[in-house]
């Protein structure tokens, strides 16, 4: 029987014959991920299962990104609870310190991530890797522990909806645009328990980096998972980050699906997400004109150097409006470094940007970019949930980085073509 | 497994926060998360939960956070199974890995009515009404499923399995 992309995957990773949706079936996976703030969980369930060793200590990944460098005191002691678990179990990758990096941005960099993997996270944003070509979702903390001890889940096999994306965009219209598009037209429980299957001209031309902005979403949309078949340009891209042996998988021709949704991106302006939920999704020139106070480029959904470089055209030779604090935080040390090399980081600070550590920072209300009361901002980030950034009275757009930047500079939501 | 006692009504979108609000999530006693269960839907609700009763839910319940305390003040409060048209995907996870059985029965929850007396088989996935005397067919839980609820849990299952 012809295939889905998530069959497929999945089907790798069993013994079973994977038939269908709505099927449980126990796979292997290739990768266990916590952070500083579901680890410390993990870690005492893990416990509690008796476990002494995780499965295999090169498939295990903890990565203590969300308030680093360590806010505070609890933020402290819930870094040494996952650094000793690490040392104890001799895990291979572990980060913190200089060489830690927004998770989801740092593990396909290393490499540690790739095409037709199953990753599971402590995390909801584990469905980046999807850009990758991975089945990789999120979990509870118990399950990883159950993942970290015995090497394997357990899934219901979901059904997927096809999203066909076609057609040229315009300057300044991208990955970030079509998914807060998509999201915007089926809600955020429009993909509850499915894939989302992306493909189409305009997917294709996509970088791998635009691919895992999207994927980076599915959950914003409810999705298990956002998968991307892998190409000749995933391959480039697992190579270079110093991977071997990926093959490159797509969905069978006749795949059964659940519902198919058409894109055509020719005519789209950039999309920005209105408070307080993601698929309250307008074209840009129906917010223009209103008054921020903060604007925010980073993230695991677009910190990437790509997104440094859309913030940078933008920036350059302009000056950020003195009413807005201009937060950039390239999402990985090797992004940061990037930045440096390629003179971006001359370009934000003539701007008048204030430039962080890599850090999930503001995107969850962290630390590093708190919003006030009555305070507005633009975001790079994913989620604009009341009181995500700050207070319960503050609010939070979603946009592409070059919209961020623009409206950085003028001080109010604009369209960059207008700048 | 064979589960027998009276039907709570609840509706659609039922998030963790009802089931368990975030003041009582100082602990992770089950008897303690259990006498809160549902203090966020309504308050005092949980009181009418007796031992092996259900909870028939509309769409989506369990929907919101991945906190697993909302599954372990359900089985707290007595409650083995839930019932529900669809569940909230973490919370279906959750809710295995915890010990709490989950029923998922579609368009056909409707014929069970608030304090309707149920017997629920989730090894052949039926649910009969003693009520109306109507029966309702749903997908059992699967093999690999029971085992983790039989070992009482995704902690229990896996601490076997490593021994
Ligand atoms: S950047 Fe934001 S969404 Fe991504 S992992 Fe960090 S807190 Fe979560």
């Amino acid at each position: 029987m012809p295939q889905t992309l998530a069959e497929k995957i999945l089907q790798k990773h069993t013994d079973q014959e994977v038939s269908g949706a709505g099927q449980i079936v126990q796979c292997r996976v290739s990768m266990a991920l916590a952070n500083d703030i579901t680890a410390p969980l993990a870690i005492k369930s893990f416990r509690a299962m008796g476990a002494k060793q995780v499965f295999d200590k090169d498939k295990v990944s903890l990565v203590c990104d969300h308030f680093t460098p360590n806010k505070d005191i609890e933020s402290a002691e819930q870094v040494k609870v996952v650094r000793d678990f690490a040392q104890e179990m001799g895990i291979t990758h572990y980060y913190e310190c200089g060489e830690v990096g927004v998770e989801h941005a740092l593990l396909p960099e290393k490499g540690i991530v790739g095409p037709g993997d199953i990753v599971v996270g402590a995390d909801s944003h584990t469905c980046t890797y999807g850009g990758l070509g991975a089945f990789a979702t999120g979990m509870g903390s118990t399950d990883i522990a159950g993942a970290m001890a015995l090497g394997e889940t357990w899934f219901k096999v979901p059904p997927t909806i096809k999203v066909e994306i076609e057609g040229k965009p315009r300057e300044h219209v991208g990955a970030k645009d079509y998914m807060l598009n998509l999201i915007g037209r089926i809600g955020v429980a429009g993909g509850l328990y499915k894939a989302l299957e992306f493909s189409g001209g305009a997917v294709d031309d996509l970088s791998i980096e635009g691919r895992m902005t999207m994927a980076n979403m599915a959950i914003e949309a409810g999705g298990k998972v956002g998968l991307f078949a892998s190409d000749a340009k995933t391959l480039e891209y697992t190579r270079n980050a110093g991977r071997s042996g990926d093959e490159t998988l797509a969905a069978d021709a006749g795949a059964e699906y659940d519902r198919v949704v058409k894109i055509d991106v020719s005519d789209m302006e950039p999309q920005i997400a209105c408070p307080h939920l993601p698929d309250n999704v307008k074209p840009v020139q129906e917010t223009e004109g209103l008054q921020i106070h903060q604007a925010v480029v980073g993230s695991c959904t677009n910190g990437r150097i790509e997104d440094m470089r859309e913030a940078a055209a933008i920036l350059k030779g302009r000056k950020v409006n003195p009413k807005v604090r201009c937060i950039i935080l390239p999402a990985t040390p090797t992004i940061w470094k990037m930045c440096l090399q390629e003179g971006l980081m001359e370009i934000f600070m003539e701007a008048g940007c204030i430039v962080g550590p890599p850090t999930c920072g503001p995107c969850l209300g962290g630390h590093m970019g708190i919003l006030a009361g009555g305070e507005r901002a633009i975001a790079t980030t994913n989620r604009n949930f009341r009181g995500r950034m700050g207070s319960l009275e503050s609010e939070v757009y979603l946009s592409n980085p070059a919209v961020a930047a623009a409206s950085a500079v003028a001080g109010e939501i604009i369209n960059p073509a207008k700048l | 497994m064979k589960v027998k006692g009276t039907a709570h009504r609840v509706g659609d979108h039922i998030d963790t926060d009802a089931i368990i609000p975030a003041r009582f999530l100082v602990t992770t006693d089950p008897e303690e998360l259990g006498a809160n269960c549902m203090e966020g839907h309504e308050e005092g609700w949980g009181k009418r939960l007796k031992k092996n009763d259900v909870i028939v839910a509309g769409e989506n319940f369990g929907c919101g956070s991945s906190r697993e305390h909302a599954p372990i003040s359900i089985l707290g409060a007595g409650v083995p199974v839930v019932v529900a048209k669809s569940f909230a995907r973490i919370f279906y996870r959750n809710g295995f890995n915890m010990g709490l059985v989950l029923l998922e029965v579609g368009e056909e929850i409707d014929k069970i009515g608030d304090t309707h007396e149920i017997e629920v088989d989730v090894v052949v996935g039926e649910i009969r009404n003693l009520t109306t005397d109507e029966t309702i067919k749903c997908a059992p839980v699967p093999p690999f499923m029971q085992e983790i609820l039989n070992a009482g849990g995704l902690v229990s299952y896996a601490k076997k399995k490593l021994s």
